[in-house]
C-alpha cells in the first residue's frame, strides 16, 4: 500500500481514538475542567502526566539534537528528567495538601496578596506561550512531512487542528486521552529502535545496544560512531567539547524549570491524596525514562545510519553519487523530506557526487579538496527536527513503523499543546478573570473565557512558530528557563521558608523573570521577532552563558532579592505561617478541598 | 499547634531525607555527569566511559530510584510521627 495513504490510516485512526475519548468524558463542570474531580490513580495520572510532559521537543527533536553534537547534548537527557525529583521531594505533595486548583491560587493564598497572584498568572502565560511556540515548530514538521507540504502550511493545518482538539474538553477529556496518546507515543517510539538496535548491535534493547558492539564490524557501536564521524571532520561523538559552566547551567534550567511548569504541577492537584502524589511523581518518570533511555539510542545509530548512507563505501572510498540517490529505494527519504524544505542536498562542484562531511574544518576540506569532491558539504540543510520522523525510513524499515511513528509524533505534539493550552486558558478564565477581575463570573462565562484564551494563544504561538527562535527542543528549552526563573523559586520557598514575605515573593518573581526574558530576547530578539537581537549564542553577553541556560541565573536572582526584600519588610502574618506549617503535613488532605 | 514538636521532628526528618536525596541527585547528573566525567574516563562501559553512561543512562535510573524511596520513606515517617492521612 502506499506510504501515504498508510500514514493517513494510522493518524486518522488514532485522532478517532482520541477524540472519541474526549467527547465520552467531556467536562459538565469547572472542577471537572480543570482536576478531574481529583479521581485519577497515580500509575494513570503518571501516564497522563508523561504524555502531557513528553512532547515534541522530547519526540520529535531531542534524538536530533544528541545524534548531531553527541555527548554535549546529554544535558537535554538529564535536565528534563532530573526535575522530577525536584518535584517530587519539593513541590508535588504539598500542593497536593494545598489543595486548590491552581499553581497561582497557592501562590496568591501563601503570599496572601492577590498582586503576587497576578505575577504568578503573566509568568506562566509568559512561560507556556513560548512553551507552545515550540510545540508549533514541531507540529509544522510532522503535519508538513505527513501531507507532503512545505514547512509553513503544514504550520497553519496543525494549528487549526490542535485548536479543534484542545477545546473539546478540560482535564478530564485529556487526562484518559493522554493516557491514550501515551500509549501510542511511546510505541511509536520505542518500536523502530527496536528494529534499528536489532539491525546494528543484535541487542533488541536499545538502551543496552548503544553500550554493545556494532555486528557488522564487531567493535562497540561507540567506538565505531566515534571513529567515522571523526573521519568526516565532526567532533567525536562521545567527547566532551562544549562548555562545562553553560552545560551545567543548562542542565540545571531545564531541571528547575520542570518543576515550574504549570502543567506539569497542574497535574498533581488531580491525585486523590498527598501520599500518591509522591508516587505519582515516580510513576510519571517511569513512564518518560522508557522513552529518555531509548532516545540516545536513536540517535547515536541515526547518525552512524546517516553517515555511512552518505559514505557507502567507507570514508575512504567515493561518496554517495547523486545517480544512486535518485533511483535507488533506501534513499527514497530524502526526496520525500526534501518536499518540506527540511532537507536539502546539492552538488555544488558538479562531480555527480554528494560528499557530507565538515565544511568548517580546514584540515578536513584540504583533504577533500585533495580527493577531488571539493571544498563544501554537499548535504546543505539537514533540519534536526525531521531525525526521529526520518529514522524508520533511514533505517529500511517496513511501512507500517513509518505510519506508526507518524502519529507518534503527531500524539506528543498534540498532547502537549493541549495540556499547555487548558494551563493557560485556566490561567485567564479561573485566576485573571473570575479570581481578579469579574469575580461574579458564572460557571459558563468561565469555560468560555478559558476557549477564548486557548484560540488567542494559539494564534500568537502559530504566528511566532512561523520563525521559530530555534529547533522544537531549543525552543521549549527557553520555555524552562521562564518557568525557573520565576515560578519554581516562589513555590519552593513558599513551602520551605516561613520567612519570605508577599513583597519578597513579588520582588523576586518579577526581579527573575524580566532578567531572564530580557537577556532571551537579546540574544534571540526582541518578542522573538528576527534580526532584532543585539547579541548571539554563539558570542553571548556574559562569558559563556547561552540564553538557553540563563534560567538557572534567573532562579538565582529570585531567590536573592526575594531572601532581600523579605528581610526589609514585614514578617509573614501568624496565619499565613499556620497555613504553610499545615501545608507541610499530609494530615487532613482529604478535608482540604477547593472553595468552589 | 498542639503536636508542634512532633510536627517539628517531622518536618527536620524530612528536611534531613530531601537534602541527603538531593545531594545524591546532584552527584549522579552534575557530578558523573559532567564535571567528575574525566576522573571516571579510565572506566570502559561499552565503548565509552562511565561519565557518558551516568549522562545518557545512570542518571535517569537514580533519579527514579530517588523519588521512589522518598515516597517509601516519607510514607513510613508519616506513621511513625502520625501525620498520615486518615
Amino acid at each position: 500500500m502506499d506510504q501515504f495513504i498508510l500514514n493517513w490510516i494510522f493518524i486518522g485512526a488514532s485522532f478517532a481514538l482520541y477524540i472519541g475519548i474526549a467527547v465520552w468524558a467531556r467536562a459538565g463542570s469547572t472542577s471537572e475542567f480543570y482536576a478531574a474531580g481529583r479521581g485519577v490513580h497515580p500509575v494513570v495520572n503518571g501516564m497522563a502526566t508523561g504524555a502531557d510532559w513528553m512532547s515534541a521537543a522530547s519526540f520529535i527533536s531531542m534524538a536530533g539534537l544528541i545524534a548531531f553534537t553527541g555527548y554535549d547534548n546529554s544535558t537535554f537527557l538529564m535536565g528534563w528528567t532530573g526535575g522530577y525529583v525536584l518535584l517530587a521531594l519539593m513541590l508535588a505533595p504539598y500542593l497536593r495538601k494545598f489543595g486548590k486548583f491552581t499553581v497561582s491560587e497557592f501562590i496568591g493564598d501563601r503570599f496572601y496578596s492577590p498582586t503576587a497572584r497576578m505575577v504568578a498568572v503573566i509568568c506562566l502565560i509568559v512561560a507556556s506561550t513560548t512553551y507552545v511556540i515550540g510545540q508549533m515548530t514541531g507540529v509544522g514538521v510532522a503535519f508538513g512531512r505527513f501531507l507532503e507540504v512545505d514547512n509553513t502550511t503544514g504550520l497553519l493545518i496543525g494549528a487549526v487542528v490542535v485548536f479543534a482538539y484542545a477545546v473539546f474538553g478540560g482535564m478530564k477529556g485529556v487526562t484518559y486521552t493522554q493516557v491514550a496518546q501515551y500509549c501510542v507515543l511511546i510505541v511509536a517510539y520505542t518500536i523502530p529502535a527496536i528494529f534499528i538496535s536489532f539491525q546494528l548491535t543484535g541487542n533488541p534493547i536499545p538502551a543496552l545496544g548503544l553500550f554493545g558492539d556494532h555486528a557488522a564490524s564487531g567493535e562497540p557501536l561507540l567506538q565505531k560512531l566515534d571513529q567515522i564521524v571523526s573521519e568526516l571532520g565532526f567532533n567525536e561523538y562521545t567527547a566532551h567539547h562544549a562548555d562545562t559552566l553553560n552545560m551545567v547551567l543548562f542542565t540545571l534550567s531545564l531541571m528547575i524549570g520542570t518543576a515550574g511548569l504549570p502543567h506539569v504541577i497542574m497535574r498533581f492537584f488531580t491525585v486523590p491524596t498527598v501520599s500518591s502524589a509522591r508516587w505519582s511523581a515516580g510513576w510519571t518518570l517511569v513512564f518518560i525514562a522508557l522513552l529518555y533511555l531509548t532516545a540516545p539510542a536513536v540517535g547515536a545509530m541515526a547518525r552512524l545510519n546517516i553517515s555511512e548512507m552518505m559514505w557507502p563505501n567507507g570514508s575512504s572510498g567515493e561518496p554517495v553519487s547523486v545517480e544512486m540517490m535518485e533511483s535507488e529505494a533506501q534513499y527514497d527519504w530524502m526526496a520525500t523530506w526534501q518536499k518540506t524544505g527540511l532537507l536539502n542536498w546539492e552538488d555544488k562542484n558538479g562531480d555527480g557526487k554528494i560528499a557530507y562531511f565538515n565544511d568548517k574544518n580546514a584540515e578536513k576540506v584540504a583533504e577533500m579538496e585533495a580527493a577531488g569532491w571539493g571544498s563544501e558539504n554537499e548535504l546543505v540543510k539537514f533540519n534536526r527536527d525531521i531525525l526521529v520522523l526520518a529514522n524508520p525510513e533511514i533505517a529500511n524499515l517496513p511501512s507500517w513503523v513509518i505510519a506508526l511513528v507518524a502519529a507518534g509524533g503527531l500524539a506528543a505534539a498534540l498532547s502537549t499543546a493541549a495540556g499547555l493550552l487548558l494551563a493557560i486558558s485556566s490561567a485567564v478564565s479561573h485566576d485573571l478573570l473570575k479570581g481578579q477581575l469579574t469575580p461574579n463570573m458564572t460557571e459558563k462565562g468561565e469555560l468560555m473565557s478559558a476557549r477564548i484564551a486557548m484560540a488567542v494563544a494559539i494564534v500568537i504561538a502559530t504566528y511566532l512558530g512561523l520563525n521559530p527562535p530555534g529547533f522544537a527542543a531549543q525552543t521549549v528549552a527557553l520555555a524552562f528557563g521562564l518557568a525557573a526563573a520565576s515560578i519554581f523559586p516562589a513555590l519552593m520557598m513558599g513551602i520551605f521558608s516561613t520567612r519570605i514575605n508577599n513583597s519578597g515573593a513579588v520582588a523576586g518573581m518579577i526581579a527573575g523573570i524580566t532578567v531572564t526574558l530580557v537577556y532571551i530576547f537579546l540574544h534571540k530578539g526582541w518578542f522573538f521577532v528576527p534580526g532584532t537581537n543585539s547579541f548571539s549564542d554563539a558570542d553571548p553577553l556574559l562569558g559563556t552563558i547561552k540564553s538557553t541556560s540563563f534560567g538557572a541565573v534567573g532562579a538565582a536572582i529570585n531567590f536573592i532579592v526575594a531572601y532581600v526584600v523579605s528581610g526589609m519588610t514585614k514578617a509573614t502574618p501568624k496565619e499565613i505561617v499556620e497555613l504553610v506549617e499545615s501545608v507541610r503535613v499530609p494530615r487532613g488532605a482529604g478535608a482540604a478541598a477547593a472553595d468552589h | 499547634m498542639s503536636d508542634n514538636s512532633s510536627s517539628n521532628a517531622y518536618w527536620s526528618a524530612n528536611l534531613r531525607i530531601i537534602v541527603i536525596s538531593l545531594i545524591i541527585w546532584a552527584l549522579v547528573s552534575f557530578g558523573f555527569g559532567i564535571l567528575l566525567r574525566p576522573m571516571l574516563s579510565g572506566i570502559a562501559v561499552g565503548g565509552s566511559d562511565l561519565g557518558f553512561w551516568f549522562a545518557q543512562q545512570g542518571s535517569i535510573l537514580v533519579f527514579l530510584a530517588l523519588i521512589f524511596f522518598y515516597a517509601f520513606r516519607m510514607n513510613k515517617l508519616d506513621r511513625e510521627h502520625g501525620v498520615e492521612e486518615e
